[in-house]
């Protein structure tokens, strides 16, 4: 299966990002094989849909599984839609959250975490 | 012809100028469109009983699941991701949808069709001076200012000869564009502070990229220093009239009176302002003797 994790550097050892929708990049591992490769998140400057963009985006790559920090209520359901999980994290790189995720130590998201607003906010 | 009043920086004093503007111009019968739909504040001064009402709405499509295949046509045209079509079905967000149309169009099972969606009201009514103020209001936890202020625009569009005077919303983005377009000419209210003349200048290239001409009011004059004044000058922009920065005047306007309501004197300011206004777009008429001042 595919398993995304937002990220800000196009690396295995990036630090998570919290924000779903606006994430720079998504390390998309292939858990069977833990080949990875990094993805530019397409909907990371709209000016606002940035969370189902992102979500459009997963579908697309055929991932059934995320993790990020918060998901916003549109991303919530765009993902919910698209039948991909998803799980919260605080902190930690792609390469330990995979393992944490490996090893079944990861929480799903629960709905309406984030923060929902219009736009891009200051980084 | 249409007046718009535009600052870029809020909290200049555009609905200050443009209420008292068709107050001292009253004789004209101007209507006043407050076209900031996110905070309309035009009402809070000329306190009209609104008399009329109407709602705005944009299409958003709906999808008919039975005939839908799921092909992703309507998500890859969606500029503002407002439909994602995951496995086999698709989803719409109906507040993302900007009601284009274009989804409805480009579906190949013409699975969608348009329905309206309400996003915000219009109100009509006379108030003070008996001026003609019409508002937007959009909904809350709407985005789009932008069709409202279009709806606004053509309410009961009351032809070319007469007066309009648009107040803008602030800043320099989507709705101050709509807000200006098709305007004859904006007056600019700014301040002479370093965001006064940042903001101001941003608003100046807006006005010329459109091709409005435009001149400056100078609000709060006295406060800040010359930089304001020395781009005016630097950039052949017109100072069509200056408020000076007074707390009797702040405690007027806190006061919910308009500018001219409580100081009578700064009419003829106003009257010289729509003059000079006049002359600028059409010099080869004379400008009437004491054209809107009050007797």
């Amino acid at each position: 299966m595919n398993l995304a994790i937002s990220v800000n550097e196009p690396q295995f050892d990036a630090a998570l990002e919290r924000r779903f929708g606006r994430c720079r990049y998504f390390i998309v591992i292939d858990t069977d094989t833990i080949a990875w490769a990094a993805h530019e998140n397409p909907a990371a400057k709209s000016q606002g849909g940035a969370g189902p963009g992102a979500a459009q985006f997963l579908a697309d790559m055929a991932v059934s599984a995320v993790i990020s920090g918060d998901y916003g209520p549109k991303a919530f359901t765009a993902l919910q839609a698209a039948n991909i999980e998803m799980y919260a994290a605080k902190t930690g790189t792609a390469e330990h959250l995979l393992q944490s995720f490996l090893a079944g130590d990861l929480e799903h998201a629960a709905k309406g975490r984030g923060v929902q607003h219009h736009g891009r906010q200051a980084l | 012809m249409i007046i718009t009043v535009a600052s870029g920086k809020g909290g200049t004093g555009k609905t200050t100028v443009a209420t008292s503007l068709a107050y001292t111009l009253a004789d004209l019968s101007p209507v006043l469109l407050d076209c900031d739909v996110e905070a309309p504040n035009a009402h809070l001064f000329l306190e009209p009983d609104f008399d009329s009402w109407r709602e705005v709405s944009i299409p958003v499509p709906v999808i008919d699941e039975d005939r839908c295949t799921a092909c992703g046509r309507c998500a890859d045209v969606c500029q503002f991701h407002a439909i994602v079509v995951a496995g086999t079905r698709a989803s719409m967000f109906p507040e993302l949808c900007h009601g284009c149309g274009s989804c409805a169009v480009q579906c190949p099972e013409a699975a969608m069709s348009e329905v309206p969606r309400a996003i915000g009201t219009l109100e009509r009514g006379r108030g003070k001076g008996n001026v003609d103020l019409r508002h937007g209001r959009l909904n809350i936890g709407e985005p789009l200012a932008v069709p409202v202020i279009r709806a606004l625009k053509q309410w009961a569009w009351p032809g070319t000869e007469q007066l309009v005077i648009r107040d803008a919303p602030p800043g320099t983005s989507c709705p101050v564009v709509e807000a200006m377009r098709g305007s004859s000419y904006v007056i600019l209210v700014t301040e002479p502070t370093p965001f006064g003349l940042h903001d101001l200048n941003l608003a100046v290239e807006l006005t010329r990229t459109l091709g409005i001409p435009a001149g400056i009011v100078l609000n709060r004059d006295g406060l800040g220093d010359m930089r304001v004044e020395n781009y005016c000058f630097q950039e052949d922009l017109p100072i069509l009239m200056r408020i000076p920065f007074e707390e009797r005047i702040a405690e007027a306007l806190a006061g919910g009176h308009l500018l001219v309501e409580a100081f009578p004197a700064y009419e003829p300011d106003f009257g010289q302002a729509y003059n000079c206004i006049q002359e600028s777009l059409h010099p080869e008429r004379p400008a009437a003797q004491g054209l809107g001042v009050r007797p």
